[in-house]
């Protein structure tokens, strides 16, 4: 099945099709490139997000765990403009402020989300998935009539190999296996070129060895890409994390290393239910 | 990417546009070369039922671009169809002239009989031909984008658009019965004499309609395929498998379903604008949402997403329609009914569907 096609982790990389383009007003001097203060999200009363401070560094690698109702997938809904919080701010980078955008504008302004279940676009191919993905303008008219010229079509051709699915580029999306289907939409991630990408439970259901390698393909992106990672599988976080986030009902516990994190006594608590 | 681009890679699409050149040609030909005492011959009558035929074709689709495309199951295609027939039917009134019933140079009958001594403001432009045809374009098109850009940016979606749709056309119905609209009321527009100075009447301007009809029809589904093999076609089925997910990679896709929504209200109002000179009438009728719930069974019967399976929907359907109710006029909605069923039950691509499978690939 996947077997056959290695993940490349080459970190000199395809530096063209995989490299961030920033948004010109995305502005990182001060280190952070996502700033989440104060936020409060409720629903019908229940605090899905209770205060929440976060800063996330240009270039790192940050896992966030916690069990499950810990507010890690409603903190991705806000930073990628899907709920609006009842208060607190987020910035991206020092300018953009992510409260005034929508979507499709915080997507543009270089921010991409992998979900939690692989969605993936089933009735196009592999490539169209990564074409539609990619960076360019998204606007009506210019969609109608736009081509690809050969600079983009290599870019594809490097995410194709990247995620190791060269073969199967015109295989109908929905063809794939369910591992197949969370490469390809960190594929599609790439393609937009984002400086951050959020990456929802990127293994869940996942085999060993293709957990691996997607452990591998995480690891060659932080640097060039600020990467956050939301994810229970503990062997998988210990095998990619540098700092490690702990989110209990709605706000941080602890921020540390993966050691640190879990010879907390709150954390084990809170994970073993004390 | 030019046609012969873009037709190399649609086996359906070449085979329909060759028997669409077929019937444009062959016909009007049996039409006027074939004596009438001939087995061949194709009266008069004969031609414009299949010119009106292939006004629903190109209504049907219109249909399968927003439906089988993009999702978005209208139920109010009829009022953009009627409406483009109105636009046109206003254009041939007025060309009536003095000719009419009271003689009256300006006014058309129905005005005078109700007394009315001005022409209303929406009927001026009306007299001359590139206003007409440009209002057949503007009028559709613009409710379509104020419609769609309130359901849109609202995120209607599903069966609450679909029944907002339903809503639109109803209310357009009741409207266009009123006397006061000044649109003729319950008796619509009709007793057109001539086009563009032709008359309705005569063999040749019969002709002419009907090529004319298959013409667009032609250029319709060229223009079609360009969309749909556009990369804004493959945002658009993006959009219709998943919504969300196309806007977190950066598409605005209130703008994406606006477009393909737009776009095929425009293509409805040409239909419903060459519909008229063939038929000779336009009423409220049009507008019922019946009209439009068939249509959207044409575009099943003949399969979603193909294009050319809608047209050859509309077409049988309507052909069946042509015979039953000549023969049996109590059972054709019962048959409308039942056909519909069968074709969600056992034929969830339609005809066109059961064909590739029979060829044994996909549709």
């Amino acid at each position: 099945m996947t077997g056959a096609h290695v993940l490349t982790t080459n970190p000199a990389g395809p530096a063209s099709a995989t490299d961030g383009v920033a948004d010109p007003r995305l502005d990182t001097t001060h280190g952070p490139i996502l700033y989440l203060e104060d936020i409060t999200v409720s629903f019908d009363g229940f605090r899905a997000l209770n205060q929440l401070t976060l800063y996330i560094n240009d270039g790192e690698l940050r896992c966030i765990i916690g069990p499950n109702g810990a507010g890690k997938t409603t903190m991705m809904d806000v930073i990628t403009g899907k709920t609006r919080p009842d208060r607190g701010t987020a910035f991206f980078g020092q300018i953009i402020d992510l409260l005034e955008l929508d979507e499709p504008a915080i997507a543009q302004a270089g921010i991409g989300r992998k979900f939690q279940k692989p969605s993936v676009f089933e009735e196009l191919s592999v490539f169209e998935n990564l074409e539609l993905a990619m960076r360019t303008d998204k606007r009506t008219w210019p969609t109608l009539f736009a081509k690809l010229n050969g600079q983009q079509r290599d870019d594809i051709e490097d995410v194709l190999h990247t995620i190791g699915l060269p073969e199967q580029r015109r295989q109908r999306a929905g063809s794939l296996s369910h591992g197949q289907k969370q490469w390809l939409e960190i594929g599609m991630l790439l393609m937009q070129r984002p400086k951050l990408l959020l990456v929802d439970e990127p293994v869940a259901g996942m085999t060993h060895q293709e957990t691996e390698r997607t452990a591998e393909l995480l690891l060659s992106l932080a640097g060039k890409h600020s990467v956050v990672v939301v994810e229970h599988d503990m062997e998988f976080v210990r095998s990619i994390a540098r700092k490690v986030t702990v989110l209990h009902e709605g706000s941080v516990l602890t921020e540390g290393s993966m050691d640190e994190v879990q010879q907390d006594q709150r954390v084990i608590e809170v994970y073993l239910g004390a | 990417m030019g046609i012969s681009v873009l037709l190399a890679r649609d086996a359906g699409g070449r085979v329909f546009l060759a028997l669409l050149v077929l019937v444009g040609v062959f016909l009007p030909a049996l039409h006027l070369l074939l004596p009438e005492t001939s087995p061949l011959h194709i009266s008069a009558y004969t031609l414009t039922l299949i010119g009106k035929y292939l006004c629903y074709g190109l209504l049907a689709l219109a249909v399968d671009l927003v439906w089988g495309f993009g999702g978005i199951l209208s139920l109010g295609h009829g009022a953009f169809f009627a409406l483009g027939g109105y636009a046109m039917g206003m254009h041939m009134m007025r060309q009536i002239g003095d000719r009419g019933v009271y003689g009256n140079p300006l006014l058309p009958d129905f005005m005078v009989f109700l007394n009315w001594t001005e022409l209303p403001w929406y009927w001026l432009g009306f007299d001359r031909f590139w206003f007409a045809a440009l209002m057949v374009l503007l009028v559709p098109g613009s409710l379509a984008f104020v419609f769609g850009w309130l359901a849109f940016r609202s995120r209607v979606t599903g069966v609450y658009l679909s029944i907002i749709t339903q809503a639109l056309t109803y209310a357009l119905m009741l409207a266009f019965f009123r006397n006061e609209m000044g649109f003729g009321g319950n008796n619509g527009l009709t007793d057109f004499k001539d086009l563009l100075g032709f008359s309705l009447q005569a063999d040749g301007t019969r002709v002419f309609l009907f090529v004319t009809t298959a013409l667009c029809l032609a250029l319709a589904y060229v223009a079609c395929r360009f969309v749909v093999s556009s990369k804004l076609g493959r945002v658009v089925v993006a959009v219709r498998d998943a919504e969300s997910r196309t806007r977190f990679i950066g598409y605005r896709v209130e703008w994406f379903k606006l477009w393909i929504f737009v776009f095929s209200a425009v293509l409805s109002g040409i239909a419903g604008a060459l519909y008229v000179p063939q038929v000779g009438i336009i009423n409220p009728g049009e507008f019922s949402p019946l009209n439009s719930l068939e249509l959207v069974i044409w575009v099943a019967v003949g399969g979603r997403a193909t294009l050319y399976g809608a047209v050859l929907g509309a077409i049988l359907v309507n052909y069946s329609k042509t015979v039953f109710t000549a023969i049996l006029p109590e059972v054709w909605l019962f048959a409308l009914g039942a056909l519909f069923v069968l074709v969600t039950l056992f034929l969830p691509h339609g005809l066109i569907g059961l064909m590739s499978q029979r060829r044994g690939e996909r549709a």
